[in-house]
């Protein structure tokens, strides 16, 4: 029996890549494609990575075992409120060490130049293990205790009308004194968070006495995390008991899918990928095209259709692989453009893998016109050519 | 006596559909054997390209059989056909047909590596067959740094380098000057006789008639006649089996010495 031909890598690629750059035009359009397409669904990407940090980001940063939340409640930043009574029940529960108040919402920020701004108010109890502010750059969280105080991003300074530590305003007619700045606490609502502790947040927003938005659960050491949380679910009422996760999960999922902002950005994605493999399909079409020639004396030399067809994939990989760097290149540009502002895109190994096979992918769906056009030629063509 | 190498039995070719049907074989029995150079010849729309492509593998027959060493091609899919034509024969064609993105080295090198030969062989292997056709110092020029008879070497090369069992060549001479197309007709009829090929060459050159063995002549789908050659006294003859018919053309033994009947129907000497 004979033995299967093991084919000549070098060839083939010497070929395929020759044929690429054979007509340098066409090859530039093919990385131009490539290069928008695959930036595209980069940014698209990027942003709904840090959307889907961002939305998550202050329950990612709450230092709790177990949240207590309104019943019904569909994300952080969900206006209903708790009884605050509430505490005192959760404390009652064995196995519980803290349940520390959070109280969260819209507030309106005099801007001093004149003006106001919505901005999010985040009111915690600053001796517990609440909702602080974190990555301070300038005061400590002790500063927060002095009369007025309260922490915002140097992010939101131009929105807000600040400019450094000390500067005072108001929040819904009451007196606002920066005294602490943090780096990188961005909304993805672009509305600025301001930290303040618990009673003058709730000062700030109007809260009805008596109600908070949250009770952060911290348990003793070796508790039964599922018991406590049956045990509160039981004595508490209109309230629900959820895990980190969980909670996490379902803010997640409340404003990427159920607003349909992340289907949105998906979508761009998959736009931005369509778009990139029907412009790479109809310039390996043509190169393809032109090279038909060639593929027949190929063919009516003997080359099965796999080696033709190797030199096809080769061609839409060495496309892929070039067009990748590039626009990796530009990804890398853009990130670090955006990483100071209010949206920052995102870039992980992840994605950046992910985005690489979603190239070679796009490169290789891209060739099948190509391979079914030479996969069809008559070999005997080379006799009237 | 011989096998033949390639051997064709009453092939028909209709080509096309309906009212615009046509019978492009009739009936056609031709054996291809090793160490004879047979040349095809007739008018165009007689039939021998279509022949040549039957012959070739790369196109099946209507009715009728054909035999590659023996073998029946009867029912053979594309991609067994492709085999045979990558293990059994050697292509040349008029326009060369060289890929314009790789050396002479690699284009010979080509037919070596659709095999699966591993590159350190084909590559020695391409490089000795470029030296039998006189190319070595051409190994790594383009084709478009070629001249038409230096490509169609190559082409050559190329054809002979798997040791195919067949040539078929389509107007190897077709698109050369006087000087390279005797060059390659000569370097065809060693091919044949040196290496115990079957070489069948569709032509309208009447110049290449001092190089054959035989002629088979074609016309309308079928073969009118053919002529064997013979060498009478140090001079080559030609005896038509179907009618006796001697033509009256004379040639020395060596195609190299062949002085032509008529300046017109002949090549200039081989340069030096």
């Amino acid at each position: 029996m004979k033995a299967r031909p093991t084919m000549s890598t070098s060839l083939i690629i010497k070929i395929a890549s020759r044929n690429l750059l054979q007509d340098r035009l066409r090859f530039i359009a093919t990385i131009v494609g490539i290069v928008f397409s695959i930036v595209l669904v980069n940014i698209q990407m990027g942003l709904f990575l840090s959307f889907e940090r961002m939305v998550t980001t202050m329950i990612d940063h709450a230092p709790a075992d177990l949240w207590i939340v309104p019943f019904g409640t569909k994300c952080f930043e969900d206006p209903s409120l708790l009884d605050a009574q509430d505490r005192t029940k959760a404390l009652a529960v064995p196995g519980v060490s803290q349940a520390t108040p959070v109280m969260i919402g819209f507030s309106e920020w005099t801007v001093p130049n004149g003006g106001t701004t919505p901005v999010f108010v985040i009111g915690s109890d600053e001796s517990g293990a609440g909702l602080h502010p974190w990555n301070v750059t300038q005061g400590d969280t002790a500063s927060l205790s002095s009369p007025n105080a309260v922490a915002v991003d140097a992010t939101y300074f131009g929105r807000l009308g600040i400019t450094k530590l000390g500067d005072t305003t108001e929040i819904r007619g009451q007196k606002a004194r920066i005294s602490e700045i943090t780096d990188g606490i961005r909304s993805f609502t672009t509305t600025p968070y301001v930290f303040a502790p618990l009673a003058r947040a709730q000062a700030y927003m109007g809260t009805p006495p008596g109600k908070v938005s949250y009770l952060l659960v911290n348990l003793a050491p070796n508790t039964d995390i599922a018991a406590v949380r049956n045990q509160l679910q039981t004595k508490l009422s209109k309230v629900e008991v959820l895990t980190p996760d969980e909670f996490r999960n379902r803010s997640r999922n409340f404003w990427l899918f159920g607003t349909g902002a992340g289907a949105a950005l998906f979508a761009g994605a998959l736009l931005g990928a369509i778009v990139g493999t029907v412009i790479i399909a109809q310039t390996l079409y043509s190169s393809t095209k032109d090279h038909l020639n060639e593929f027949a004396t190929l063919r009516a030399i003997g080359s099965s259709n796999l080696y033709i067809n190797k030199i096809i994939i080769s061609q839409a990989v060495l496309s892929a692989v070039i067009g990748f760097a590039v626009a990796a290149g530009i990804g890398l540009i853009v990130v670090g453009m955006t990483a100071r502002t209010a949206l920052p895109i995102v870039m992980t190994p992840e994605l950046t893998g992910g985005l690489f096979l979603l190239t070679v992918l796009m490169c290789v769906t891209s060739s099948v016109a190509a391979v079914v056009q030479v996969v069809r030629i008559d070999p005997a063509r080379v006799f009237r050519q | 006596m011989t096998a033949p190498v390639i051997e064709a039995t009453d092939i028909t070719k209709t080509l096309g559909a309906g009212a615009s049907q046509v019978r492009a074989l009739n009936g056609v029995s031709l054996a291809l054997t090793g160490g004879e150079l047979t040349l095809l010849m007739g008018p165009s729309g007689s039939g021998k390209t279509t022949l040549l492509s039957i012959l070739g593998c790369m196109l099946t027959p209507t009715s009728g059989e054909v035999r590659i060493l023996g073998r029946s091609i009867a029912g053979a899919p594309p991609g067994q056909l492709a085999e045979l034509r990558r293990d059994h024969i050697g292509f040349i064609f008029q326009n060369y047909h060289l890929l314009p993105t790789l050396s002479a080295l690699d284009n010979v090198r080509l037919a070596l590596d659709v095999r699966g030969e591993p590159a350190g062989t084909a590559l020695a292997k391409a490089k000795d067959v470029l030296a039998t056709v006189g190319l070595s110092h051409k190994i790594n020029a383009f084709p478009r740094q070629l001249s038409g008879g230096e490509q169609q070497r190559v082409a050559i090369a190329r054809a002979i380098v798997g040791d195919a069992s067949a040539i078929l060549a389509d107007e190897p001479t077709g698109a050369l000057d006087s000087e390279n197309g005797h060059a390659v007709m000569l370097l065809l009829s060693r091919i044949a006789r040196d290496t115990n090929r079957g070489v069948l060459v569709v032509t309208h050159d009447p110049r290449a008639l001092p190089f054959a063995d035989r002629i088979i002549h074609m016309e309308d789908g079928r073969i009118l006649n053919e002529e064997y050659s013979t060498t009478i006294n140090g001079k080559r003859d030609w005896f038509d089996t179907a009618t006796s018919f001697r033509r009256p053309k004379v040639t020395a033994g060596d195609e190299a010495d062949w002085q032509p009947a008529h300046e017109a129907m002949s090549y200039a000497p081989a340069a030096k």
